[in-house]
């Protein structure tokens, strides 16, 4: 059983059933959101104002699909244990790097570069090879099979 | 890199690349979002909805709305499961895999051999180790994939997550939010 470190009241619950997608494009979206859901405005906004502030949604806005707007890529170092934590940081240190987790595996460090254009990304991942030392994995999407609906949450 | 997307013409438009700065890192959370970043790149809010409309009819815009962070909901447990699929058959398996609730995330990559031979990547997430493991059986059983060569990548420590920013200059929009497993 994992961990959960607020308490979700019923609104702020409805709010991550139903709104991770379809927030409406209307001049007042949370008030239709807040008419939807039967409640006030100011509720609506206090509480998804709270649960940004406590880190359970990272934001309200868009999620773009990728390689539409700039470029992306996954790559990842097979880094020796004793330099990993050397090795993370100079990573995450990147501002193009928006993702960057252990895994186990030989290659153990995996982190998402993001850049404007292809030539971007290229000098991020040699830059990263030349200050590490370690020749990263380059694994650019090809296709993505994933229709992001949000995600389905199990309120146990 | 994917050479079959190119941008969207409105991103080549410098109204709409401002856009994209102004909201990728999230809304403000106020009662009129939409004229709150029109004022800032300088365009009426109707020009802001147009454009964001525009961007989810064409599916720029996977989905507006809120972005949730796993682990702090209580899904503390991810798995990048990889998997080595017949060339003829990633498409139609990938399809399949990404259709899975718990599924999060479903992509097709090269191959680098001799390092990495595995080219479909599928993100599970689940409460905790035991309940990704369940998942990924019930993958292998529900597909037909106890022949398909496949690793599963626990992560162990996350030491860096917000959303994705593309490197486009205009002055920052409202916050450096976190964002979602990619």
């Amino acid at each position: 059983m994992g961990t959960q470190a607020i308490e979700l009241s019923a609104t702020e619950r409805r709010l991550l059933d139903v709104y991770q997608r379809g927030l409406p494009l209307d001049p007042r979206p949370f008030a239709r959101v807040a008419d939807a859901l039967g409640v006030s405005e100011q509720t609506v906004l206090d509480g998804l104002t709270r649960l940004q502030q406590a880190g359970v949604i990272s934001r309200v806005g868009p999620v773009f699909r990728p390689n539409r707007v700039g470029v992306s890529t996954l790559a990842a170092l097979a880094v020796p244990s004793e330099r990993l934590d050397e090795v993370a940081r100079t990573v995450s240190g990147y501002a193009e790097v928006n993702h960057n987790y252990e895994r186990e595996h030989d290659y153990n460090l995996w982190f998402v570069v993001t850049a404007r254009d292809a030539r971007g990304l290229a000098q991020v991942l040699a830059s990263i090879a030349a200050e590490t030392g370690l020749e990263p994995l380059d694994l650019p999407m090809l296709e993505d099979y994933f229709i992001d609906l949000g995600f389905e949450l199990q309120w146990t | 890199m994917d050479m079959n997307v190119t941008p969207h013409p409105l991103l080549n438009d410098p109204r709409g690349r401002a856009l994209v700065a102004a909201i990728q890192g999230g809304l403000p959370l106020i009662a009129r979002p939409y004229a709150a970043v029109a004022r800032q790149i300088g365009v009426s809010e109707r020009d802001v909805i147009r454009m964001i409309r525009e961007l989810v009819d064409q599916g720029v815009i996977k989905r507006l709305g809120v972005v949730v962070r796993h682990h702090e909901l209580g899904y503390d447990a991810n798995a990048m499961v990889v998997w080595d699929v017949p060339d003829g058959q990633v498409a139609e398996l990938g399809r399949r895999l990404g259709a899975f609730p718990f599924v999060t995330l479903c992509y097709r990559r090269p191959r680098r051999l001799p390092q990495w031979r595995y080219n479909l990547f599928t993100m599970i997430h689940g409460r905790d180790r035991g309940d990704v493991q369940r998942h990924i059986d019930a993958l292998v059983a529900a597909c037909g994939l106890d022949q398909v060569m496949h690793q599963v990548l626990f992560s162990t420590r996350r030491f860096k997550q917000r959303g994705a920013h593309y490197g486009i200059d205009v002055s920052a929009g409202p916050g450096d939010a976190d964002g979602r497993e990619a």
